[in-house]
């Protein structure tokens, strides 16, 4: 672990032309690939910001996404390899240093987050690895004195006519010498020879002996650990603490206050979590002190009576259903849901009179380094990140305040040794960023033909953009977009249509999480319209087809998914399925669940999700992401939520905020719909449908409707 | 003074015997493959072999190993050549891969006791095992493709 096993020379080399000078001791994502080949490498050709070729042969892909799970670190060096014609054995992949060149090219900043690391490096990457390619055949047609346009190029190597040969380590020194191309052309996809196929993830290795560096396995030399005790409740502020007791205990070396509670420093993990439980802190817990969810809820519900900020409106949906022949209204409800990567969130930093090296797994490097900065008294060129693998993200790692990052500066700034700042999971669960809970009242009608007249949506909850740096994205709206996304779309021909939107003025830190708003629009609107099919006394799967005339996309993955499911055939006796379709982060999903429910016990046995992405990079990812979304969305269907009682939450670790588990994971199957539109998401879009999907089936199972999460049978209606 | 071997080396430590064997592992060995998620046996990210048996390091204290033997992910094969890695490897398991090496040790006992393990066998070994990712199918296709590499000769 202490060894570094990138060759130290050839990381400086390439982390100076990249902007930081650093020093690591320990090996970041990647690097274990090549431990003994990596030695003998001697970087010669970077032609732009995304690749290195060796003498050795070695192509190593830098990754401007982090990995989460999401396998950026196999679809990116795909997008190059395609391009480059590399010989897929020899790529390899590092983590970009944090650095305006790995830009998201859409965001602008250094960022992995909405499902869009695919389709955003999808002309990047391949234009990389087209440049280089260019240059290598340059180098070949210079060293045989041909015409380049002779020239073809197959696993890693140039080839002329009569199948002469030189590998691209062959000519890595004379191509380094030449100019990189203006323009580059790139493949017809027709010629692809990666992109498109189930290619393995260049990262499982390193995931299946212990090898994988992620922020906690850290460690610097003379590196300190510290824990933070953290207010009880939200608002908190520290009148006092007495450490006493703690400061005596082994190991023991610092403890003081930080802005977000008292640090307390210790030689190891063990001792620094002993000596804070030894510590006694005064908290000002007043502001929040009375705060519980089901007040809360049940003043969301008064505000959902009064008409709400309008976000979109088509005909007159209140006269509409004045006037239909039949009418239903329902309130769904959401809790607050913490992200619960499996790792912790934890930050290491080294921080010197002139520079600030971090160390961390974070989806956000742009908005952290700014932050760390500040904190830091330094330009934030002094400050390096430096990306590990991230054990989970799911958007708790992308914080606008940089809140796990800041502290730690914090704690580096009190500690005056390099210090990794480690959180318990309870640390982890209690310290906010949630997906906000939220109410969704809707109100919806047929006609004598049973075809849908109106449906008036109203929403109430907090917002995730207000007060942060990204309240911009509001601007001109009365309302925040990432409340109603997955609503204000509503792609069903309904002729009186509103949304409508309502502010909550709640304290609790809220955040984007995996699918964001979609996470519970999916779940009110394909419930609903499945109440409106079942009230017109259709088929939930007719119903729905007969009001997407205009939206082919959503259909083939309905079709898609009501096929393979078998929809409409025969079942085991007390097994019923649900379905769901939903549009998110650019890709379509439908699903299909089968479930049981004995004794007011769900069992989900089945669910079939289809998914059309566009044209995508490796289907075995979209496979695992799709079977991945479905057991998120499912545990939060049937398990999770996070509650508040005088200002504390009642939650605490896996014990009382439950995981699927394996003797519970239903059967996932996964099809994707083949065609050549622009690329969309993958991470997101398979988690929406899950939980309509499995409501849709409790119903089909027990004539109960299921209008909150999570499903319990006692509180359906 | 704390003595007890650890992928067949012998560790000799001054340590609070109280200390959880995790942070042992981790902080004083270096052996970060084993990973801290819950710190109260509830997520089994933590999962080595004592004496062959797996056990919730997070909550063993490092007494518990004295005189014994441990296994950690990093002392499950040399060369990523156990039958269940090679099976990670084949039906591509990991996503995000912090719970893996919990995931392999606990199924490693498995194997070792049922080398033809049922769903349920599975479902019973393996259900102390949270993956947040969702890995669980791919998990259980992999135990499945492992115990028909053993019984075809294949294992190392």
């Amino acid at each position: 672990m202490s060894a570094p096993r990138i060759e130290r020379r050839e990381f400086l080399k390439f982390s100076l032309a990249a902007g930081g000078g650093l020093l690591i001791g320990f090996s970041l994502p990647g690097a274990d690939m090549f431990a003994t080949a990596q030695a003998q490498s001697t970087t010669v050709f970077m032609p732009n910001a995304f690749l290195r070729i060796g003498t050795d042969d070695r192509v190593t892909v830098i990754v401007n996404h982090s990995e989460m799970g999401q396998g950026v670190y196999t679809a990116l060096p795909m997008l190059l390899a395609e391009e480059l014609d590399a010989d897929w054995n020899k790529i390899g992949f590092e983590s970009a240093p944090v650095d305006p060149k790995y830009n998201h090219p859409v965001f602008g900043m250094q960022i992995t987050g909405g499902s869009s690391s695919v389709w955003s490096a999808f002309e990047q990457y391949r234009k990389a690895g087209a440049a280089a390619r260019g240059m290598l055949i340059a180098a070949a047609a210079q060293q045989w004195n041909v015409n380049p346009a002779t020239l073809r190029t197959d696993s890693g190597a140039v080839f002329d006519g009569t199948n002469r040969k030189l590998t691209y380590g062959q000519l890595a020194e004379a191509a380094a010498k030449l100019t990189p191309p203006a323009e580059v052309t790139l493949k017809d996809p027709k010629t692809f020879k990666l992109i498109g196929k189930p290619v393995k993830r260049l990262d499982t290795s390193e995931k299946i002996n212990g090898k994988a560096v992620f922020g906690l396995d850290v460690k610097m030399p003379g590196m300190l650990t510290a824990v933070v005790a953290r207010p009880p409740i939200f608002g908190a502020t520290m009148k006092s603490f007495d450490d006493s007791r703690a400061r005596t205990m082994p190991g023991v070396r610092k403890i003081a206050a930080v802005p977000s509670g008292v640090a307390v420093i210790a030689d190891s993990f063990w001792q620094a979590k002993m000596a804070r439980e030894a510590l006694h802190v005064d908290w000002d817990d007043s502001a929040m002190r009375t705060f519980s969810t089901n007040q809360m809820m049940q003043q969301f519900r008064e505000q959902a009576k009064s008409p709400g900020t309008n976000v979109r409106r088509e005909g007159d949906p209140d006269a509409a259903f004045a006037q239909a022949a039949k009418k239903i209204e329902a309130v769904y409800e959401v809790p607050y849901l913490p992200h619960a990567m499996m790792e912790p969130l934890n930050c290491a930093v080294d921080l010197r009179a002139d520079t600030c090296e971090i160390w961390t797994g974070t989806q956000f490097q742009t908005v952290d380094r700014a932050n760390a900065a500040k904190i830091a008294g330094l330009p934030p060129e002094r400050v390096q990140i430096h990306t590990t693998y991230l054990g989970g993200g799911f958007g708790r790692r992308a914080n606008p305040q940089s809140d796990f990052v800041v502290e730690a500066v914090h704690v580096a700034k009190v500690a005056g040794a390099p210090v990794k700042v480690v959180w318990t999971r309870e640390d982890d669960m209690q310290g906010g960023w949630y997906r906000p809970a939220f109410l969704h009242a809707i109100a919806g009608s047929i006609d004598s033909n049973g075809n849908p007249v109106s449906w008036r949506s109203r929403l109430v909850g907090q917002s995730i953009f207000a007060g942060t740096m990204f309240e911009a994205m509001m601007k001109g709206k009365e309302y925040d977009p990432a409340s109603v996304e997955g609503v204000d779309d509503l792609p069903y021909a309904i002729p009186n249509l509103a949304v409508e939107s309502h502010k909550a003025d709640v304290k609790v830190p809220v955040q984007w999480w995996r699918s964001v708003g979609h996470s519970h629009t999916g779940f009110a609107t394909e419930c609903f319209i499945d109440e409106l099919a079942v009230l017109a006394q259709k088929d939930p799967y007719q119903f729905r087809r007969a009001l997407l005339p205009k939206h082919p996309r959503h259909l083939a993955v309905l079709d898609l998914a009501a096929q393979k499911a078998g929809w409409g055939k025969p079942l085991p006796k007390g097994r019923a399925r649900g379905i769901a379709v939903h549009f998110a982060f650019e890709s379509y999903n439908a699903q299909v669940a089968e479930v049981s429910v004995d004794d007011g016990k769900i069992r989900v046995h089945r669910i079939v999700s289809a998914v059309d992405c566009g044209r995508y990079v490796n289907p075995g990812i979209i496979a695992a992401q799709l079977e991945g979304g479905a057991i998120f969305g499912a545990s939060a269907a049937l398990f999770q939520e996070f509650t508040f009682e005088n200002g504390r939450l009642q939650q605490t670790n896996f014990h009382t905020f439950p995981m699927m588990r394996m003797n519970e994971c239903p059967e996932i199957e996964t099809h994707i719909v083949e065609n050549n539109e622009k690329s969309g998401g993958i991470g997101e879009p398979g988690v929406p449908c899950t939980a309509p999907a499995i409501a849709n089936a409790v119903f089909a199972a027990t004539g109960k409707r299921i209008r909150k999460l999570p499903i319990r049978m006692t509180e359906a209606v | 003074m704390l003595s007890f071997i650890v992928n067949k080396q012998r560790v000799n430590l001054d340590v609070d015997p109280s200390t959880p064997l995790l942070w042992v592992l981790r902080e004083n060995l270096g052996l970060t493959g084993t990973k801290y998620g819950c710190g109260m046996a509830q997520c089994g990210a933590c999962t080595v072999h004592l004496n062959g048996e797996a056990v919730r390091s997070c909550v063993a204290p490092v007494s518990r190993a004295a005189g014994k033997e441990v296994t950690t992910i990093e002392g499950l094969s040399p060369d990523l050549s156990h039958p269940l890695q090679r099976a990670w490897i084949a039906e591509d398991v990991p996503q995000c891969g912090y719970c893996q090496s919990g995931q392999l040790m606990s199924a490693a006992v498995l194997l070792r006791e049922k080398p033809q393990p049922t769903d349920e066998n599975i479902d019973e070994a393996m259900t102390g095992n949270i993956c947040r990712c969702g890995t669980y199918p791919r998990i259980r296709k992999a135990i499945h493709r492992a115990a028909g590499m053993m019984t075809k000769g294949e294992a190392r």
